[in-house]
């Protein structure tokens, strides 16, 4: 196990100051050349005290002889314990038939209950003490989670082991899912962002793919009870993640959580994904909507994970380009030109599969096109507009100055771990991502810039008025116009809510 | 379902747990309200300013809240979504960051101000508007600001406060205030407060009209592209008759499309002024090394009155109110009724019955709405819209699932209420509604950008921080017969605004052409 002493916080803190000073130094340097009478900026004059030493605690690592793996984190500081369990396997697994089934899941799980307890009375129970004990699915994980006051901890992890190994799924609580499912469903295209969102996902990644394909009302309607015991029998053996943190005892905690899952079977892996990704078609894609008068633009294409040893110098060209106030498509688009409120973007990392490279700017519907040119022309101009120094120390700055509240409370170190764990990263990934942010040069920019930036690999979705949007998407010349057709297949009987038995 | 005990069984283990939960609680309180005495520094300046410091000392940042006692309900009639737009104001510097030549730059913008002027007044002549002139006027008005964008160093004050690590930073306009916000590193507390005194002092504005634009672009985001950000503004337009209430913070169109600089720089001039704000900061803080020179800072912010409180109160409502919106949207419903203001000595009895009706799987609009008679998806019961310090309304709403109409989510929502006035609730209730009230403050007090609003917040409205613990009294002697005096003072038809989507079928083909000619 890794100690708290890696963080090594110092280091990088003197690096930083270093280079505040150089900068410093140049910028008087050569305002003095331009402007006599310029003055050092009244802020720069303030100076900048040591931090505060600093070692976040890191959380205590057992791995059980069955491969389960608990992380104990303590803190005092209020009179409360919680913890999780993450379980792998989540929507990207699921049957394409039957998608939808890990959101059906995550629910039912915990309003079904278990054998001894249903879980209405479960409800019961735990609100009365403020107590929480939940279940959630994800894309590729399932959690199961609790939170309560001190001196309910005892019980209300005795409920949550309860939950865990001895669920018992009903098929009232499953339709109670699917008819939430539903709702969710029919409701989709009554947001214009979440369209925008969904579909340009889409694009990247093609609409059947696990990480984008959607639940519609005949596939949550395929989903069983037996299914979702299905699911749980098989993800339950698998390289569970157990953490804790809180106001507790860490002897008296390890004894109790070795004693609930020391006994269990030596964990399974999961088979590891082969899925393939390509680049989306380019080209302009289009939804209309009648009731906006704004349009969503989006420019997608694909990204990366984190793995890739580019990262860092990638994670600072995000920065320049859709980061903060000053970057080049906010200090475009909305300073500048005043054309978007909500404006942003960058090429995204996932932790285990590429993520999507994603521009997005908002803007009035007469606009469209002009918005949608100056965020293609910024996204092309990071491998024909050479990054100056400015923006690469702004950019370090920016992350590096900022970099303690990844790690500044005990809860956020544990969940860090957990992820790392999940992942399969090393404890110091965070330590070793903050020293390759601070070697990335210009050189690396230029380099990473036309490594991963192919204006021609990316599509460009607009979801708004269409007769509103004038000049149209034809002046933006990059091909026909594909409409795009989202309307949500109705089966002929409606799914969930005939269920009822 | 299976169960192995009775329900009496269960009815008994509840009562228990509840009681030892009350009991720990109480103590918890007690205990925290003492240490944060300890914690907690605050400072009156002579400015009227109230600087109040949290200790907090787990890791070496801070996190700030400035909370200025002004918002939407302050703007002038006429200048809907003024305080939203000062609030963008503040985020472009002032005369010391942001700019190359002050000097040079006030001139220009004067300039900018007078060409504005200039166009509006032509803009809006009701009788014989030249066209030919407007053009040039605008024309003027936009060469002028060109002029002064020469001046311009974009983004400036951001910048300085990015590139030392200020996390989280933002700022929030509702109708009852105004807040601005970030963490960073500790060792940038100075630097801190000289970008942060520096913005409320001393204001500039810069890019005035461009940032107009941006916060229309707001407007189109969050109330007009948005089916509940429509039915919310309508909501409350209906509701309201006489007071500010009425409109929402974002702004009429026509009227935040208008707002001038002159009118952003009055309104800075009347609420940004000591006596009107109060700056908490909460993380690895000495109040006894720090006060001294945040004192020097925050002293340049102009002393001033307290601006006088507003006369308009809202009249009585005689007559139910509803609002039907039909579009191609999926159904929701919602309705509200006037209730006093958060001084009210009921104020408590509404957090109940909020608690009550829709907190969590054991609520009654759970319960009933969704698992039992599953015509919702979602339902609730909230107070504090369109917000607390003025009288605010009680708002029920539900979600229909598939199939069903707002029609049935308004009896659905009306058998309950009437429950309320006509049955006690029941003790386990209130019980739970006093325990989990409880526990969710203490949860709270574990992050700093959290208690930094909740104390900048308790101190603005109650003058006095240490209310953040002492409500719990309040909320400890609310009782059934409470709970159903105001149910049935509130809860009346005369007292309701109804407003809801219903859903119309389309009525031709979505054009799908991207606006292609």
């Amino acid at each position: 196990m890794k100690n708290s002493g890696q963080w090594s916080v110092f280091s990088g803190q003197r690096f930083v100051a270093l280079s505040m000073r150089m900068i410093l130094f140049f910028a008087t340097f050569f305002v003095a050349l331009s402007v006599l009478a310029q003055e050092i900026k009244p802020w720069e004059q303030i100076p900048t005290p040591k931090l505060h030493e600093f070692k976040p605690q890191q959380p205590k690592r057992i791995v059980l002889k069955n491969g389960i793996v608990l992380f104990l984190q303590e803190d005092h500081e209020l009179p409360f314990v919680s913890g999780s369990v993450n379980i792998p396997g989540g929507s990207r697994d699921e049957d394409p038939a039957k998608t939808g089934l890990i959101g059906l899941y995550g629910q039912a799980w915990r309003t079904s209950g278990t054998a001894k307890l249903s879980g209405d009375a479960l409800d019961d129970l735990l609100e009365a003490k403020a107590a929480h004990i939940e279940t959630a699915g994800d894309a590729d994980s399932t959690a199961l989670s609790w939170n309560s006051l001190k001196g309910d901890a005892d019980q209300v992890f005795s409920l949550a082991m309860d939950l865990l190994l001895h669920p018992q799924f009903s098929a009232e609580k499953l339709q109670l899912a699917q008819q939430q499912e539903a709702t969710g469903i029919v409701r989709r295209n009554d947001d214009e962002g979440q369209i925008a969102q969904r579909e340009s996902a889409k694009l990247v990644y093609g609409a059947n793919s696990p990480y984008t394909r959607q639940p519609e009302l005949a596939t949550i309607g395929a989903v069983t009870v037996d299914d979702l015991k299905a699911w749980h029998d098989n993800t339950i053996g698998g390289n569970l993640i157990v953490s804790v943190d809180g106001d507790f005892d860490p002897v008296a905690m390890e004894a109790k959580l070795r004693a609930a899952f020391e006994s269990l079977p030596p964990v399974k892996a999961m088979p590891a994904r082969h899925d393939q990704f390509t680049d989306p078609k380019p080209g302009v894609s289009f939804i209309n909507k009648d009731d906006v008068n704004q349009s969503n633009i989006e420019i997608v294409g694909l990204g990366t994970d984190r793995h890739n040893p580019d990262l860092a110098s990638l994670a600072i060209m995000n920065e320049i380009l859709g980061g903060g106030f000053a970057s080049r498509l906010f200090q475009k688009i909305r300073t500048e030109k005043g054309l978007a409120y909500s404006v942003g973007g960058g090429y995204g990392f996932a932790w285990d599969h590429p993520a999507t490279f994603r521009a997005v700017a908002l803007t009035k519907s007469a606009s469209t096109v002009d918005a949608t040119k100056l965020a293609l022309e910024e996204i092309a101009g990071l491998t024909t507009k050479p990054f100056t120094d400015e923006e690469l120390a702004r950019s370090k700055d920016n992350i590096l100055n900022s970099f303690l509240f990844r790690y500044d409370t005990k809860e956020k170190v544990l969940a860090e771990r957990v992820r790392l764990e999940f992942y399969g990263y090393p404890a110091d990934y965070l330590e070793s991502y903050r020293a390759a942010l601070e070697k990335v040069t210009m050189a690396d920019l230029d380099r990473v810039a036309k490594k991963y930036i192919h204006p021609d690999k990316l599509a460009v979705l607009v979801v708004g008025n269409g007769p509103e949007i004038k000049p149209g998407l034809d002046d933006l010349k990059l091909g026909p116009v594909q409409p795009i057709d989202i309307t949500i297949p109705m089966p002929k009987q409606p799914a969930a809510s005939e269920q009822k038995q | 379902m299976k169960n192995r005990f009775s329900p009496w069984f269960w009815k008994g283990v509840l009562a228990l747990a509840t009681i030892a939960a009350l009991a720990g609680a109480a103590a918890i309180q007690a205990q925290d309200l003492k240490s944060f005495e300890q914690k907690i520094t605050t400072k009156v300046l002579p400015n009227g300013l109230t600087l109040l410091i949290c200790e907090r000392p787990e890791a070496p940042v801070f996190s700030y809240t400035t909370f200025i006692d002004a918002g939407g309900v302050n703007d002038p009639s006429g200048e809907s979504g003024l305080a939203h737009m000062f609030e963008h104001l503040a985020f472009k510097g002032n005369s010391e960051i942001g700019t190359t030549d002050y000097a040079d730059e006030k001139i220009a913008l004067a300039k900018v101000e007078a060409a504005n002027d200039a166009y509006e007044a032509e803009y809006l002549k009701a009788v014989g508007r030249d066209e030919a002139k407007l053009a040039e006027l605008k024309k003027a008005f936009l060469s002028a600001q060109a002029e002064a964008h020469k001046f311009v160093i974009p983004n400036q004050f951001t910048d300085v406060a990015e590139r030392n690590g200020a996390e989280g930073l933002n700022a929030q306009t509702g109708l009852d205030e105004t807040i601005f916000f970030w963490s960073m590193p500790e060792n940038r507390l100075e630097l801190w407060a000289w970008l942060e005194s520096g913005r409320l002092a001393d204001v500039v504005p810069r890019e005035f009209y461009k940032e107009r634009d941006v916060v229309y672009e707001e407007r189109r985001m969050r109330t007009d592209s948005s089916p509940i950000g429509r039915l919310l503004e309508q909501f409350q337009a209906a509701a309201y008759t006489a007071h500010n209430y009425r409109r929402s913070t974002i702004g009429w169109p026509s009227e935040v499309a208008q707002i001038n600089a002159t009118e952003a720089m009055e309104f800075h001039k009347k609420y940004y002024v000591g006596s009107n704000i109060v700056v908490a900061v909460v993380g690895d803080v000495k109040a006894s090394e720090a006060l001294p020179m945040l004192e020097k800072y925050f002293s340049k912010i102009p002393a001033g009155a307290k601006p006088e409180e507003m006369t308009t109160i809202e009249p009585k409502q005689f007559a139910e109110k509803t609002v039907a919106i039909r579009e191609q949207t999926q159904p929701v419903y919602i309705e509200g009724y006037h209730r006093p203001d958060y001084r009210d000595p009921d104020d408590a009895v509404y957090d109940a019955i909020s608690d009550i009706v829709s907190n969590g799987r054991v609520s009654r609009l759970y319960r009933s709405l969704v698992r039992d008679q599953q015509i919702a998806a979602e339902a609730g019961g909230f107070s504090g819209f369109p917000g607390v310090r003025y009288p605010g309304l009680f708002a029920f709403y539900a979600f229909p699932l598939p199939g069903h109409t707002p029609a049935e989510m308004r009896d659905a929502l009306h058998k309950e209420i009437d429950k309320l006035r006509t049955a006690d609730v029941t003790d386990e209730e209130l019980a739970m509604f006093k325990t989990r009230t409880r526990a969710d403050l203490l949860r709270g007090l574990a992050d700093n950008q959290g208690l930094a609003n909740s104390l900048a917040e308790t101190q603005t409205r109650y003058g006095d921080w240490r209310e953040l613990f002492n409500q719990l009294d309040r909320v400890d002697k609310v009782t059934k017969a409470d709970i159903r005096r105001v149910a049935n003072k509130v809860f009346i038809p005369s007292n309701r605004t109804s407003a809801w989507i219903e859903t119309e079928a389309p009525a031709e083909a979505a054009k799908n052409d991207g606006g292609a000619q």
